[in-house]
C-alpha cells in the first residue's frame, strides 16, 4: 500500500480547497509580476529591427534638437563662390562634405538644420491626430448609436477629401506658411485614420466580459472608458500612429516641394528638394542628399512601427 | 526525458484484420514545438492503434497532446514551429512520415479524413455547401460539376440534412450548428475513407443535438466499417461510443483499456481521479472529489511522472523516474487484454 | 437540504411561497410544497426581453424581434442555489444579464426583497449592485489583461469606497485571495500569468468583494478542464455556506447543475419549461423536453449504454426570432397535438398531478405532462471502490 498520508508537504497558505497550486516556489508559471507591456518590452529589446530603427530615430532627434553639435554653420550662411561645388567625401562632417547648392549653401548644413522642421511637423501631427482621432474614435465606438453615426459620417467626409486638394485649400486660406499651419493642415486631413482604427478597436474591446464585469460592479462610464477600454484598445492606434509619422514627414516634403508647404526662408528637406529640382542635370548631389535623408527618416519610423506592432501583437507574426 | 515506452509487449486489444497489420498504428511518436521560451515537448512517445470498425477514444485535457497527435497523423501540423523528431505513423503498415508528399496526399482525405470541433470555421463562408461537398468529387474523382452536385445532395441526404435538394446551394452560415457538423461529417465521408479522426466533434453542440450527431457518426461507422479515432475530454461521450480508450496526460499515454474495463477499474490515479470527480447522485451535498493542483505547463513538465505533483500516491520514485506503460494484469498474473498503465503503482491503483 | 438549515437567518418566515399560489386556496395549499423557505430574496415576475431586429441604416425600422426571454417567473430564496439549464439560444444568458441589470427588460419585474430593481438607475442601482454580483463563463476574457490581480479584485472597493476604507483595501484583497485559495502574494501578478482555474478563482474573489447576497453564475466552469471543474464547484459550495450566498447557477452541464442546485429550472426557447427541486426535475421530469434533455446526456458509464431508453429529438431549436405558436417545444415534440399549436401552456402543476402528492407535483408547462422516471437514470452506476474518496485536500 502506498503511503497516503505523505502527500503534500509544501503548503504555506492554508488553502481550504483541494488545489495545491498556490505554492510560490512550486509554481513557476506565476513568477514575477509581468504586465503585457513589460512582456512587449522584453520582446522589443531583442528585436534587431527595433534596435536599428530606434538608434536611427534617436540620432534624428539629437540632430533636430542640437544641430549646432553637428555643424558650425547656419543654414543661411551663403557663399556664392562655392556655387554647386561637388561633394568632397574625404571631409567628413565639414560644410563642404556634401557639396554646395545653387545658393551657395552647404548641403550638409542644410541637411542637419532641415531635420528639425521635419521631425517637429511629424511628431506634432502625430500627437494631435492621435489625441483628436483617438478621442473621437473612442466615443464613436463606445457609445454607438447616433454618436457613432455623426462621428462616422464626419470621418467619411474628411476621408473623402483628396489629400493634395484638401491640403492646398487649407494652406491657401492661411496667409503664413509657418510650421503650425502645416501641422494643422496635415492633422485635419489625418485624424480620420486614427479615428477609424480606434473605433474598430473599441468596438471589439467593449464587448469583452471584463467591461461587462465593471458595469456589473457599478463603475462609471469614465472609469470604464479609461481603466478598461482605452488601455486595451490603444495598441493598434500606437502602431498606426508610429507608422503614419513617417508618412507625415513625407507629406510635409511633398507639400513643400509643390511650393504650398514651407517656403524658402524656412529650412526643410522638402524646400531643398524643390530648389534642387531645376539643377538636377548639372548638380544631382543637391537633390540626392535631402532625398536620401528623407527616405532614411521615413524608413526609420516605419521600421519602428513594425517592430512595435510585432511586440504588441505577436499573433500577427 | 529519455524513456522508451514498451508497448510492443502489450497484447493488442483486438486481433487485427486478416493481414495482421492494424489500419492505423502510431509508434513511439514524438512531437516538439520550438518557441521563444525553448523547446516544448508536446508529445513524448505515444503509441496507439485502431482497426477497421473500431472506435478508439483519446481522452485528455487541454495541453495533453491529444489533438497534436491527430494533427501529426493528418499531416496538418504547423512545421515549423512543430517538429517530429522520431516515431512512426503506419497506415496499413506503411510509414506516412517517410512517404513522399504526393503519396501522403493520396491517403489524406481519401483514406483518412478529419472532423473538427468548430464546423463554422472549417467551412469556407463564401462558397456554397454543395460546392464544397462537390469539390471532393471534382478534385479527387474528376466528376463534372453536375455530377458532383448530385453526389453532394446524396451525401447531404445520407447525413440526414432535411430538404437536401433545396439547401444544397445554401452557405455555411445559413445552417445551424448541428447541421454544419453534419456537413463536416458528409465532407469527411465523401470519399469513403477507412479512418475518421474526430477532434471534439460535439463539444460545441447542445446536448440534444450532440446525441443526434454521435448517433449518426456511430451508424455511418458501422455501415462503412470505418475506424474512428474520437478525441474528446468528455467522459460521458467516451462511455457511450468507444471500444477502447487511451488516456493522455502531458504528452504521454498514461492508460489504455477497453471501455468497460476502464470505467470499472481504472489502473492509473489520473483516470481514477477523473472518474471520481464526476458529480454522482450519492454524493450530492458533500464535496466533490477533486484532483488537486493544475494541469502542467508543457514548457515545464514535472520531472519523473508528470502527474506526480497532483497524485495522492506519489512516492520518491515518481519524482525521478518516468513510468513506462506497464501491461496490467489481474492479481493472479492473468493478462488483461489491451490494458496498460503508466504508473509505478498501477497494482495498488487497480487492485486497491 | 441545505435551504432547510439556512432559513434561520430570515426573521419573518411563513407564507411566502404559498401566498403566490392562486385562489383555489385550501386544497391547493394542502398539496403545495410543505418546505417553508421564508421570503424569497429575489422574485422574477413575467420577465420579457425582446431584442428588436431593425432594417435600414439612417431610418431604422423594426421588422421583428428576437424573443430571447418571453414571460419568465421564478423565485430565489436566501442561501439556496437555483440551477437554470437549457441549450444555446434558450435565453439563459439573457436572464443573467437582466438579473444583473446589464440589460433593461422589455416588460416584467425583478423584485429584490420586494423592490423592483429592473428599472433603477444612478445611485439606487449602484446600491443594489453591491448585493447582486456575477461570475462569468470565460475566465480568459472576464479579467482585464492590463490590470494586476490586486487592481481587479480591489476595483469593487474603488467603485464603492464606503465598503472598505482606503488603507484597508490591500489587506482586504489579500484576504479575498486567501478565501478563494490563491496565494495572497500574487496580488501584483497579471491575469495571463494564471491558468484557467486560477483565473476563475480571481473572478469569484471579485464577485465576493462587496459581500453580495446573490451571485449570478453564468456557466462558471464550462471553460475549465475537467479535473479543475470539481475544485471550483467545491469552492463555490464552501463559499455559499460560509457567506450564506444565494446562487443562480446557469449551466448546460446537467450533472454539475444537479450536484450544486437545490432547485432547477429548465428553459427552452425563452420560456421556462419546468421548474422544481433537483430530485423532482431529474428523477421525475414531467415535461417532454426535460425528459429528452436528460435522456440525451451521455452517462459516464459504459454499462448503461445499451440499456438506457434514449429520446433522440429530431431537428434543431427553432430561431427565437420566429418561435412556433402555442407551445414552443411542439415542433420537436413527439406528443404534440393540435392543442399545442393553439394554446401556450402555463407553467403550473399539471392537472394530472395537482392532487397527487409526490415528486411529480411540480410546475411543468405541458398539456400532456407525464411522469417518466425511467428516461433519466436507468440504474445507479456502480461506484468504484475507492479508499481515497472524499479526501479532497
Amino acid at each position: 500500500m502506498p503511503d497516503l498520508t505523505k502527500t503534500e508537504e509544501t503548503e504555506p497558505v492554508k488553502a481550504p480547497v483541494a488545489e495545491g497550486a498556490p505554492v510560490p516556489p512550486a509554481d513557476p508559471a506565476v513568477g514575477k509580476p509581468r504586465s503585457l507591456w513589460s512582456d512587449a518590452w522584453s520582446d522589443l529589446r531583442r528585436s534587431p529591427m527595433f534596435i536599428i530603427s530606434s538608434a536611427m530615430i534617436l540620432l534624428l532627434l539629437v540632430i533636430a534638437a542640437f544641430p549646432g553639435w553637428f555643424t558650425s554653420l547656419s543654414p543661411r550662411d551663403s557663399d556664392m563662390a562655392l556655387y554647386l561645388q561637388k561633394p568632397q567625401f574625404g571631409a567628413f562632417f565639414s560644410p563642404e562634405w556634401l557639396g554646395y547648392d545653387g545658393q551657395g549653401y552647404s548641403v550638409y548644413t542644410r541637411l542637419i538644420h532641415g531635420a528639425r522642421n521635419s521631425i517637429l511637423i511629424g511628431v506634432s501631427v502625430t500627437v494631435l491626430v492621435t489625441f483628436v482621432g483617438g478621442l473621437l474614435g473612442m466615443l464613436a465606438g463606445y457609445f454607438g448609436g447616433w454618436v457613432d453615426t455623426v462621428i462616422s459620417r464626419i470621418t467619411d467626409v474628411f476621408l473623402g477629401l483628396p489629400f493634395l486638394l484638401g491640403a492646398m485649400v487649407i494652406l491657401v486660406s492661411f496667409e503664413t506658411r509657418a510650421v503650425y499651419v502645416i501641422v494643422l493642415a496635415l492633422a485635419v486631413l489625418g485624424w480620420t485614420l486614427v479615428a477609424r482604427v480606434m473605433r474598430g478597436s473599441v468596438i471589439t474591446v467593449k464587448q469583452a466580459d471584463y467591461v461587462m464585469a465593471a458595469k456589473a460592479l457599478g463603475a462609471s462610464t469614465t472609469r470604464i472608458l479609461f481603466r478598461h477600454v482605452l488601455p486595451n484598445a490603444v495598441t493598434p492606434v500606437i502602431v498606426v500612429a508610429t507608422i503614419a509619422l513617417g508618412g507625415y514627414i513625407s507629406a510635409e516634403a511633398t507639400l513643400s516641394f509643390l511650393g504650398i508647404g514651407l517656403a524658402p526662408p524656412a529650412v526643410s528637406w522638402g524646400v531643398d528638394i524643390n530648389t534642387a529640382k531645376d539643377l538636377l542635370r548639372n548638380a544631382p548631389h543637391v537633390l540626392l542628399w535631402p532625398g536620401l535623408m528623407l527616405s532614411f527618416t521615413i524608413l526609420a519610423f516605419i521600421m519602428f512601427g513594425e517592430a512595435v506592432r510585432n511586440a504588441l501583437d505577436p499573433k500577427l507574426r | 526525458m529519455t524513456t522508451t515506452q514498451k508497448t510492443a509487449d502489450l497484447p493488442a486489444a483486438k486481433s487485427a484484420d486478416s493481414a495482421g497489420t492494424p489500419l492505423l498504428q502510431v509508434k513511439d511518436l514524438h512531437v516538439e514545438f520550438h518557441t521563444r521560451d525553448g523547446v516544448v515537448k508536446a508529445i513524448n512517445g505515444v503509441n496507439y492503434s485502431v482497426d477497421s470498425g473500431e472506435t478508439l477514444a483519446v481522452l485528455g485535457e487541454s495541453g495533453s497532446g491529444k489533438s497534436v497527435t491527430a494533427q501529426a497523423i493528418m499531416g496538418i501540423l504547423d512545421m515549423p514551429p512543430g517538429r517530429i523528431p522520431s516515431g512512426e505513423i503506419l497506415y496499413r503498415g506503411q510509414d506516412m512520415l517517410t512517404m513522399s508528399g504526393e503519396e501522403r496526399r493520396k491517403i489524406r482525405g481519401r483514406k483518412i479524413a478529419m472532423i473538427f470541433q468548430d464546423a463554422l470555421s472549417s467551412l469556407n463562408p463564401v462558397l456554397s455547401v454543395g460546392y464544397q461537398l462537390g469539390e471532393m468529387f471534382r478534385v479527387h474523382q474528376g466528376l463534372s460539376k453536375k455530377d458532383a452536385k448530385a453526389k453532394a445532395i446524396e451525401l447531404m441526404d445520407r447525413v440526414r440534412i432535411p430538404a437536401a435538394k433545396e439547401r444544397v446551394n445554401d452557405y455555411p452560415h445559413q445552417f445551424s450548428g448541428g447541421m454544419r457538423q453534419r456537413i463536416m461529417i458528409a465532407m469527411a465521408l465523401a470519399l469513403e475513407p477507412d479512418l475518421i479522426i474526430a477532434d471534439e466533434p460535439t463539444t460545441a453542440l447542445d446536448v440534444t443535438v450532440q446525441a443526434q450527431v454521435m448517433d449518426l457518426l456511430a451508424e455511418l461507422q458501422r455501415e462503412y466499417n470505418m475506424g474512428l479515432i474520437l478525441i474528446t475530454h468528455d467522459l460521458g461521450v467516451v462511455a457511450d461510443v468507444a471500444d477502447k480508450i487511451a488516456v493522455m496526460y502531458a504528452g504521454r499515454i498514461v492508460e489504455t483499456a477497453p471501455v468497460h474495463e476502464l470505467y470499472k477499474r481504472p489502473a492509473h490515479p489520473y483516470t481514477k481521479g477523473l472518474l471520481d470527480s464526476i458529480p454522482r447522485l450519492d454524493h450530492k451535498g458533500s464535496e466533490l472529489y477533486a484532483i488537486k493542483g493544475l494541469p502542467p505547463n508543457m514548457a515545464r513538465v514535472p520531472a519523473g511522472c508528470a502527474f506526480n505533483p497532483r497524485c495522492d500516491r506519489a512516492q520518491d520514485i515518481c519524482r525521478t523516474e518516468v513510468p513506462a506503460l506497464h501491461p496490467v494484469t489481474e492479481q493472479d498474473g492473468t493478462t488483461l487484454v489491451g490494458r496498460g498503465s503508466a504508473c509505478h503503482f498501477w497494482k495498488e491503483t487497480i487492485h486497491g | 437540504m441545505a435551504d432547510l438549515d439556512k432559513q434561520g437567518g430570515t426573521p419573518e418566515q411563513g407564507g411566502g411561497d404559498v401566498s403566490e399560489s392562486s385562489t383555489t386556496a385550501e386544497v391547493e395549499a394542502a398539496f403545495a410544497k410543505t418546505v417553508d423557505r421564508g421570503e424569497p430574496i429575489l422574485q422574477v415576475r413575467n420577465l420579457v426581453k425582446h431584442f428588436p431586429l431593425t432594417q435600414g441604416i439612417l431610418f431604422k425600422k423594426q421588422i421583428g424581434a428576437v424573443r430571447a426571454v418571453d414571460d419568465i417567473s421564478f423565485d430565489l430564496y436566501q442561501g439556496e442555489t437555483l440551477g437554470v439549464v437549457g441549450e444555446s439560444g434558450c435565453g439563459k444568458s439573457t436572464v443573467a444579464k437582466l438579473l444583473m441589470n446589464l440589460e433593461t427588460p422589455t416588460s416584467g419585474q425583478i423584485l429584490y426583497k420586494g423592490e423592483d430593481i429592473s428599472r433603477l438607475s444612478g445611485r439606487a442601482l449602484k446600491a443594489v449592485r453591491r448585493n447582486i454580483q456575477m461570475v462569468f463563463q470565460d475566465p480568459y476574457t472576464s479579467l482585464n489583461p492590463r490590470m494586476t490581480v490586486g487592481d481587479i479584485i480591489g476595483e469593487p472597493f474603488e467603485i464603492h469606497p464606503e465598503v472598505a476604507p482606503k488603507g484597508d483595501r490591500r489587506r482586504k484583497v489579500q484576504e479575498l485571495l486567501d478565501v478563494v485559495g490563491l496565494n495572497p502574494e500574487y496580488i501584483n501578478r497579471y491575469p495571463h500569468q494564471f491558468s484557467g482555474g486560477q483565473r476563475q478563482r480571481i473572478g469569484i474573489a471579485r464577485g465576493l468583494a462587496l459581500n453580495p447576497e446573490i451571485i449570478i453564475c453564468d456557466e462558471p466552469v464550462s471553460a475549465l478542464d475537467v479535473s479543475v471543474q470539481a475544485q471550483v464547484i467545491n469552492l463555490m459550495e464552501r463559499l455559499q455556506d460560509e457567506f450564506n450566498l444565494s446562487y443562480v447557477f446557469i449551466a448546460h452541464d446537467l450533472s454539475i447543475v444537479r450536484h450544486i442546485s437545490d432547485r432547477v429550472g429548465v428553459m427552452y426557447l425563452g420560456k421556462m419549461a419546468e421548474i422544481g427541486t433537483d430530485a423532482e426535475i431529474y428523477d421525475h421530469p414531467t415535461h417532454p423536453y426535460t425528459q429528452a434533455l436528460l435522456s440525451a446526456v451521455p452517462q459516464p458509464d459504459p454499462a448503461t449504454r445499451d440499456q438506457r431508453e434514449r429520446i433522440i429529438l429530431t431537428g434543431d431549436v427553432p430561431s427565437p426570432a420566429n418561435p412556433p405558436s402555442g407551445c414552443r417545444f411542439r415542433t420537436r415534440c413527439w406528443k404534440a397535438r393540435a392543442r399545442c399549436a393553439l394554446e401556450v401552456p402555463d407553467l403550473a402543476v399539471p392537472a394530472e398531478f395537482r392532487y397527487v402528492e409526490g415528486p411529480a407535483h411540480h410546475d411543468s408547462a405541458c398539456f400532456f405532462a407525464e411522469d417518466k422516471p425511467e428516461v433519466t437514470h436507468p440504474q445507479e452506476p456502480p461506484a468504484p471502490e475507492d479508499p481515497a474518496r472524499g479526501r479532497a485536500d
